[in-house]
């Protein structure tokens, strides 16, 4: 009789493009989740050799410490301008601008409009916590009414500075983008649609198809003041009402 | 090579492409229109990227971009432009990435006026953006030498991977003067162990210019632009010198300034006073050796500039109190007049 042996085989493991390095994200971040995605994305579209990263001023700053391709830093909220000049220079490389809520939406919302306007083909990574989580959880752009920061101590007061700005709705206003999502890396659900969002984005890229954006929601349990666990339900019950998951257009 | 007739701009834009540069992102911007007229009209038939940014903000940053990919590349602007994109430059200062700045200067401050001047000395040479960084300066007195030295521009942009600054302004950036165009320098920089291009078949690149850790790697980094920067001055200094061997007075400017200075120069000569010029080409680094050498022994030095007194300050650093430094400016765009240069400078011989 054969004896039958044990076949091993790998189901999961730390993607190719992740550095086996301990990041600095904070317990129950969205960054580090986030980060994953895109590196299993970029293993998995095989594109490990012609991507390159830019990577913001915010939490994420390091992106590029994390994610083993060619990366390049931007000043704050200038990502898809840098962007712009690589692709422009690289037309086959996959360029992805990697940013958050305040480096997106406030200082650098010129430069979001313009080149989703000009269709870039590029892909946007747009990690919304509503809060500048980097310098210690002051409002932002995204930031709820009612929500409570370092800088809305009171809870942000939409008579006084408006309401949280939706980027995936304004972007769809325009009409050269192609694909426009809004996703959550909240429960094992979203994180699993986040990361189709983003194969779409990306290969939207490698099939030269034009600009993707693609917007998640995110936990920042430090700059909120809540458990990771907290933050994740917080995501699920404050910040979708505002912020309604889905495609916005795929085209 | 045939003499062609040129507006400074456009010349800057053709003596551009002669040296490799087939990616330019601007904003429009009063003196120097043509500049980017003239690229968009260019680039896309030699097979380059005309790009009209949202702001110089967004120009800048794509410059960083494209520098980083590998490419020659340019932006332009003016004055109240050229504010704008000092966060960029101390950005590509920081990263140590070439790229060719243009700066048609116009009145300030403020939204100023439209007429040459040249009142962003201090910005271009001192600093203006944040931290320990220097641009070379490279300051044009007219259209042959905005089109010879924007070659030279991109040569020194990718030799010592630093930003470089044409310092014009709105005048000479809209005469017309027949020049001969440039031939390429023919030089080639190997840009493949930093550019970006995608990690095929090597490790990945970074471009930065954040350092954390460890504690002195920003310390570090900053020494290594110091060196570079000492490297430069020994070697890039660029002046003219006319007449000043037996000069008694110096006159001293540099660009459209330095111009009026030498038609100034002829007046005096016929006038039987003995005057000289002395012209800076690079504004960093600042020929200082070679102007204290040129000044020793005048009896006086006149600095003459379309500003309240910039470049008079490294004057005086230069022959500290060896020769007395008077100074006649110009402001809001105004400039000055070869008759009163005359009369300033003969009040010193009566
Ligand atoms: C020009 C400029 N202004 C301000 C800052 C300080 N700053 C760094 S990160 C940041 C906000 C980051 O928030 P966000 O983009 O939401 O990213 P997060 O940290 O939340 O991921 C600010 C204001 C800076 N670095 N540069
Ligand atoms: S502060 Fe917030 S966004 Fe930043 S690492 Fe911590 S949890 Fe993440
Ligand atoms: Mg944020």
């Amino acid at each position: 009789m054969p004896v039958e042996t044990l076949q091993e085989k790998l189901v999961y493991g730390r993607p190719q493009v992740l550095a086996d390095v301990p990041n600095h994200y904070c317990p129950g971040c969205g960054h580090g989740i986030i980060h994953k995605l895109l590196a299993q994305c970029i293993d998995e579209l095989g594109i490990q050799q012609t991507t390159i990263l830019v990577a913001p001023v915010g939490c994420s700053v390091l992106a590029y410490n994390y994610i083993k391709v060619d990366g390049c830093e931007a000043a704050h909220g200038r990502a898809p301008a840098v962007a712009t000049g690589i692709k422009r220079v690289h037309p086959e490389a996959t360029v992805i601008a990697y940013q958050g809520d305040g480096d997106l939406l406030a200082i650098g919302t010129a430069e979001t409009i313009h080149a989703a306007n000009r269709g870039e083909k590029i892909t946007v990574i747009f990690v919304n916590n509503a809060i500048y989580g980097m310098t210690g959880g002051q409002m932002a752009p995204t930031t709820l009414q009612a929500q409570k920061t370092k800088t809305s101590p009171y809870g942000r007061n939409p008579a006084d500075v408006g309401y949280p700005i939706r980027a995936c709705e304004l972007i769809n206003t325009l009409d050269a983008p192609v694909f426009i999502e809004r996703c959550a890396v909240s429960s094992v659900k979203g994180i699993l649609k986040t990361k189709r969002a983003i194969m779409k984005g990306l290969r939207n890229q490698v099939e030269k198809k034009g600009y993707s954006f693609i917007e998640i929601l995110s936990m920042c349990p430090t700059g909120w003041g809540m458990e990771p666990r907290e933050a994740a339900a917080w995501v699920d019950s404050d910040m979708t009402p505002v912020f309604p998951l889905g495609n916005l257009r795929d085209r | 090579m045939a003499v062609t007739l040129m507006k400074g701009n456009e010349a800057i834009g053709e003596a551009a492409i002669i040296a490799g540069c087939r990616h330019y992102f601007g904003y429009p911007i009063t003196p120097q229109n043509e500049l980017p007229a003239y690229m968009s009209m260019r680039l896309p038939k030699v097979g380059g990227t005309f790009l009209q940014a949202e702001s110089e903000v967004a120009a800048i940053n794509m410059v960083l971009g494209a520098s980083a990919a590998g490419a020659r590349v340019m932006t332009s602007s003016s004055s109240p432009g050229v504010s704008l994109k000092m966060e960029g430059i101390s950005y590509l200062s920081g990263a140590e990435l070439p790229a060719v700045v243009v700066n048609m200067m116009r009145g300030g401050p403020g939204l100023g006026n439209i007429a040459g001047a040249q009142g962003d000395y201090f910005q271009a040479v001192k600093g203006g953006g944040h931290g320990d960084y220097h641009c070379i300066v490279l300051a044009p007195n007219g259209v042959q030498e905005l089109a010879d030295l924007t070659v030279k521009a991109f040569d020194l942009a990718d030799q010592y991977r630093i930003v470089v600054i044409i310092l014009g302004d709105g005048f000479i950036g809209q005469m017309s003067e027949p020049i001969t165009l440039p031939a390429p320098s023919g030089r080639v920089f190997d840009k493949s162990a930093w550019m970006l291009s995608g990690a095929t078949g090597r490790d990945p690149h970074v471009i930065a210019s954040m350092r954390l850790a460890p504690d002195d790697a920003l310390a570090h980094l900053n020494a290594r632009l110091q060196d570079k920067y000492r490297v430069i001055e020994k070697a890039e200094c660029m002046w003219e010198k006319s007449q000043a061997d037996d000069a008694e007075f110096l006159l001293v400017g540099f660009g459209l300034s330095a111009r009026i200075c030498r038609s100034s120069v002829s007046a005096l000569r016929k006038a039987g006073v003995r005057a000289g010029l002395f012209r800076p080409i690079t504004l960093w680094p600042f020929p200082s050796g070679e102007l204290a050498r040129a000044a020793a022994g005048k009896k006086k030095i006149l600095v003459v500039e379309m500003n309240a007194g910039q470049m008079v300050e490294d004057v005086r650093l230069s022959v500290l109190s060896s020769v007395p430094v008077d100074f006649l400016g110009t402001l809001g765009g105004v400039t000055p007049s070869v008759d009163e240069i005359v009369e300033r400078v003969r009040s010193y011989a009566r």
